[in-house]
């Protein structure tokens, strides 16, 4: 099973069993991690599941798109080198992400 | 703080929002969440575009783990159909003979489709499209049609329409209005995208209104009559003609309905106890400054009010405000749009920066009251904002492509 490490912006960790082919984004939701809102359902519409994807992982993901790199300019909290919107984050089976959640998505 | 038993009846998007802001707001008594359907909450926008193309399993749609429910203690019934509701002695029956006792209780049953009717409507391959059995139903026979009719170019229809055509079927449209997605869009975004559809070789009609479906004497139907005589093959039709609010339910327990049930800015309804969302609550309209009353079927609303309605629960009761969205994948088309707009709000065109963008923005006299979106999320993103917070925006800033809205908007008070 993949799994998330989710570091909440009052610093809290939440680790969450993930099923492969779930993204960041829905693994976040279906278990209540809060913080990440999804407001779309993953449709790549609302810029609301906006994460700072750790380091470690650059380039286990397919690269930021023309509608996800315009959709982070314009996101709640400043975009970083790292920040991804997690609808895009397709879990592999045995993956281990680690991901900071924003102070805000609206 | 201690609470009482909650009932929440209708397990769909606004009745899973809906327990778990309850539980994160605090409220500590036993929650039932009760659904008709034997599915856990799910996600009903992918019905028609993902899982139509057979790209997401049902499974997948669910809204929240099973662990969610079991950690939060909230009881998830599935399968069970409330057919009695009595507030004032906090009971509610299921045609099963199951029986609740609730302190508080949340209607959240949705919708259903309107069917058409006309004669023919009943033959077998004439579908809707509303819940998961339906979205199962319209992909085993999409696979097997070449001509799929759709009645009603509104959202469902066209998503539908889109996937079907890109899978190969060779599919019509007909729609009553002289415009495609009437209620909800402006002529010219309806002109961009009824384009935009005829260039992926769909036939849209617009202005055609069916009289009849035929069948093939043995119940199944095979062709679609038009009131101007055209005839259309149709080895299988989906009626996407709007949804009716399932309020039944609540007018039986004496509450006040008027094409949904009625309900105050905190989501209560005509007792002042019983709480009413989603689809199925006539509501005031939750945009600033706006004295009208309507019903909203969207994602965003179903989420929104459960989440306002939440806190009426927990006794910090905080009006349900925003400006309403709403989000339509149609093939290669995100389109987008943000706020209300009322017939005879006049519309400044943008060209959008790159190929295959339209921006449409809505003008009540100078104020900019909604905005249309295709292919241009992040543009969505800042004039939705924009509208939220009230900043202001020319008709002219509107209108001058040399900056990008971002920029125009942009250094404005907030």
């Amino acid at each position: 099973m993949p799994k998330v490490f989710y570091t909440l912006p009052d610093g809290t960790e939440r680790v969450v069993a993930a099923e492969p082919g779930d993204s960041v984004m829905r693994t976040a939701i279906r278990n209540g991690v809060t913080g990440i809102l999804g407001q779309c359902g993953g449709e790549l519409s609302c810029a609301t599941c906006h994460v700072f994807v750790d380091e470690r992982h650059a380039g286990e993901f397919p690269p930021v798109s023309e509608d996800e790199d315009d959709m982070l300019d314009v996101a709640a909290t400043d975009r970083e080198d790292t920040s991804r919107l997690s609808c895009r984050l397709v879990l592999a089976a045995g993956q281990e992400v680690h991901v900071t959640v924003p102070e805000a998505q609206l | 703080m201690s609470t009482g038993r909650l009932l929440v009846v209708g397990a769909g998007q606004a009745g899973a929002q809906l327990v778990s802001s309850a539980r994160e707001l605090g409220w500590d008594g036993p929650i039932s969440l009760v659904g008709g359907e034997p599915h856990a909450p799910y996600g009903r926008p992918p019905l028609s575009k993902a899982f139509l193309r057979g790209q997401a399993a049902a499974g997948s749609l669910a809204l929240r783990s099973a662990a969610f429910y079991r950690e939060r203690e909230v009881d998830l019934v599935l399968g069970e159909r409330i057919v009695l509701l009595d507030p004032p002695s906090g009971t509610a029956v299921a045609a099963s003979g199951r029986r609740w006792r609730f302190d508080r209780l949340v209607l959240a049953t949705g919708a259903r489709p309107r069917r058409l009717a006309v004669e023919g409507a009943d033959l077998d391959g004439v579908l809707v499209l509303r819940d998961l059995a339906d979205a199962e139903a319209l992909a085993r026979r999409l696979g097997a049609v070449t001509d799929l009719v759709v009645v009603g170019g509104g959202f469902v229809g066209l998503e539908v329409a889109a996937t079907a055509a890109a899978a190969g079927v060779r599919v019509t449209v007909v729609e009553a209005a002289p415009s495609l997605m009437n209620r909800v869009v402006g002529a010219e975004t309806a002109g961009f995208v009824e384009a935009a559809h005829r260039e992926a070789g769909i036939r849209v009609l617009t202005g055609a209104r069916p009289v009849r479906f035929r069948g093939d004497g043995h119940g199944a139907v095979t062709a679609v009559e038009l009131a101007d005589g055209t005839d259309l093959a149709a080895g299988l039709v989906l009626v996407g003609v709007g949804a009716r609010p399932r309020d039944a339910l609540a007018r039986a327990a004496g509450l006040r309905c008027d094409g949904g049930v009625v309900v105050d800015a905190y989501s209560l309804a005509s007792d002042g106890r019983t709480l009413a969302i989603g689809d199925c609550a006539d509501l005031p309209d939750p945009t600033p400054g706006s004295d009208r009353r309507l019903r909203l079927e969207s994602v965003d609303n179903a989420v929104e009010q459960a989440k306002a309605a939440a806190t009426t629960l927990v006794g910090d009761p905080r009006p349900y405000r925003g400006v309403p969205w709403f989000w339509s994948d149609q093939g290669a088309l995100k389109i987008q749009i943000a706020g209300l707009a009322l017939a005879g709000d006049e519309a400044v065109v943008r060209p959008g920066a790159r190929p295959g963008q339209h921006i449409a923005l809505r003008y009540r006299g100078e104020r900019l009251v909604a905005a249309e979106f295709v292919n241009a999320p992040a543009d969505f993103l800042v004039v939705r904002k924009a509208l939220a917070q009230g900043a202001p925006l020319s008709r002219e800033a509107a209108a001058d492509t040399s900056m990008p809205l971002k920029r125009h908007l942009a250094g404005r008070p907030a």
